[in-house]
């Protein structure tokens, strides 16, 4: 569905990815972890067109997006879930869906109510301004936005940052729910451990280079994951 | 000193009914320049300091239409009426043009570079100064006079004070300008689009609005506007190729008084400033007219450096 090949990402004069490759099949959830600056949310960028590559070539669906501009992205199936939710702050939570929704042409109710089912919570708080959300309501609510464009690949930006286990619990068995109804899911996250139990596949970042990929549950069991992102010794386990 | 208060005072229940209506007239003026500040400051957050030449370029392109239409000709009645509509959309038109090659040439070259805000407000001016010194070149360094599109006669009195059709039709015609752009901000598709720029570009971005068109968009909306202003100003006091640089300014305090950023503080602030304006002139020298409008911005931003309504950056409903 979506491959990478050799992509290379400056900013100025720092290159913040070296020439990186990877693909993610059809109906999978691949997850990217790393640690902090190790270029997962340039991925994405450059992933939804917020970000051209200076090098190198992405497919998605056959299609060559390399130099595709961020705002057809939508359109041809691709939803990003930014880091740091990324509310409309002053539009109220139906509206933020609705903007969701931007670039689909006719009625888009039954979605609204569809993802006020799936995020309950959006029901109950949608007259309110996105500004005065909880963080778990406005990454629910960032989530819930980026479906209403009925994507087919969803990319996700650390959406358990900041947010208490039990909200993080809740969003991963959602983000399971929503690849069962078939749709594609890129994840981004620190949180190696959560992450890996939901994903098949997983690639590990470090500064700007992918080191390692392999199944999740190969991963989970990895001494060189458990030892950066699980937090423990190798010795020790 | 007491009789100077009460002498004062009872000029002021005298006039009071005319210093509104007056008040109200510029102050919607102000208003649609206002506007045209405060959405272009909400997409890119920066001042259009070129806004004052779209003003001027509205009050020359109304002008141009309607020499072009009257001729030697006296118009009445229903000619009247659509020679007015003429006027103001030419002035729109021509408002609408000039912000949208502003935005290309001033402003999109610098955004594809990523500027420094310095660098924009020096493209502005330079752009200000290009098209006001052009405009004297070609038009001519004197006041110009709209043609007698109507025979400006009181139309009625409210409690003595007449009230001129010339007011009634900036009134009326301001009025309907401003409901319909906050009605175009609050529920179109293309209103969604300005907001959501507003708020979080890069994420608009991402929900598939094409952010280089909304932009354009937004200059042509308060090019409009703007333009449509310079007209109906113009038919009262002339066109000149510096007609732009006080209203403006003016309209530039309307909008900070406001609070910037915001359609409905732009609206607010034009009024209350055109109301100020036209009161003031019970109490202080007509001559200290235009030193009336810095002194309460001074104040208003001493008291409330967001202004009255505060920046409320995209929520333009
Ligand atoms: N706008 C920018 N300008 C310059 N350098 C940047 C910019 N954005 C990111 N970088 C650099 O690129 C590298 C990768 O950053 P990125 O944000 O992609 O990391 P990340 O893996 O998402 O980190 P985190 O876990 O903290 O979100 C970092 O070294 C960062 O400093
Ligand atoms: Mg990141």
């Amino acid at each position: 569905m979506l491959q990478v090949k050799d992509a290379v990402v400056r900013y100025g004069a720092i290159t913040a990815l070296h020439g990186i490759s990877f693909e993610v099949q059809q109906g999978e959830i691949v997850t990217l972890l790393g640690a902090n600056g190790a270029g997962k949310t340039t991925t994405l960028r450059m992933l939804s067109g917020l970000h051209a590559p200076s090098g190198g070539q992405i497919l998605f669906e056959g299609q060559d997006v390399t130099l595709t501009k961020a705002h057809q992205f939508s359109a041809l199936g691709i939803s990003h879930v930014p880091e740091g939710r990324r509310i409309f702050p002053q539009m109220t939570v139906e509206e933020n869906l609705e903007m969701g929704a931007f670039v689909r042409s006719g009625g888009f109710g039954d979605d609204i109510e569809k993802m006020y089912s799936i995020f309950p919570i959006l029901k109950d708080r949608r007259k309110q301004m996105g500004a005065n959300l909880s963080g778990g309501e406005q990454q629910m609510l960032a989530i819930a936005r980026a479906l209403m464009a009925r994507p087919r690949l969803l990319l996700l930006d650390e959406p358990s940052m900041g947010l208490a286990p039990m909200i993080v619990e809740t969003i991963f068995k959602i983000i399971g729910d929503i690849r069962a109804e078939g749709t594609t899911v890129f994840l981004v996250e620190q949180n190696a451990a959560q992450a890996l139990r939901l994903a098949d596949r997983g690639y590990v970042m470090e500064n700007g280079r992918i080191v390692f990929t392999d199944t999740a549950k190969n991963l989970l069991h990895d001494e060189r994951v458990r030892a950066v992102y699980l937090g423990e010794s190798v010795e020790g386990s | 000193m007491i009789s100077f208060f009460t002498s004062h005072f009872a000029t002021l229940r005298l006039e009071f009914w005319a210093l509104l209506v007056g008040g109200v007239a510029n102050g919607l003026i102000y208003a649609m320049v206002a506007i045209g500040y405060t959405m272009v400051y909400g997409v890119l957050r920066l001042i259009n300091f070129a806004h004052s030449e779209i003003f001027m370029s509205g009050g020359f392109g109304g002008l141009f239409v309607l020499r072009a239409l009257v001729g030697n000709s006296t118009p009445s009645g229903m000619s009247s009426f659509v020679l007015v509509i003429v006027g103001i959309v030419s002035g729109a038109l021509v408002g609408a043009i000039l912000a949208a090659l502003l935005e290309r040439v001033a402003y999109r070259p610098l955004r594809r570079r990523n500027a420094p805000k310095l660098a924009y407000l020096i493209s502005a001016i330079g752009a200000s100064y290009f098209l006001f010194n052009m405009a004297g070149k070609e038009f001519g360094r004197y006041n110009l006079a709209v043609p007698q599109i109507f025979n400006d006669h009181p139309v009625f009195t409210i409690y003595g004070a007449p009230v001129q059709l010339y007011a009634i039709i900036v009134l009326i015609a301001g009025l309907i300008m401003l409901v319909v752009l906050d009605r175009i901000v609050a529920t179109t598709r293309l209103g969604r689009s300005i907001r959501a720029v507003a708020q979080d570009a890069e994420t608009a971005s991402l929900m598939g609005v094409n952010i280089d068109r909304t932009i354009a968009t937004t200059f042509i909306l308060g090019g409009a506007l703007g333009g449509a202003a310079g007209f109906l100003f113009g038919l009262g006091s002339g066109v000149v190729f510096t007609m732009g640089f006080t209203p403006a300014l003016k309209a530039f305090t309307a909008a900070v008084l406001g609070g910037i950023g915001n359609l409905r503080g732009a609206v607010i602030g034009g009024l209350l400033l055109g109301l100020v304006e036209s009161f003031s002139v019970a109490f202080v020298n007509g001559a200290y007219i235009d030193v009336v409008a810095f002194v309460i911005l001074v104040l208003v931003l001493l008291v409330r450096p967001t202004g009255i309504l505060g920046e409320r950056l995209g929520r333009a409903a």
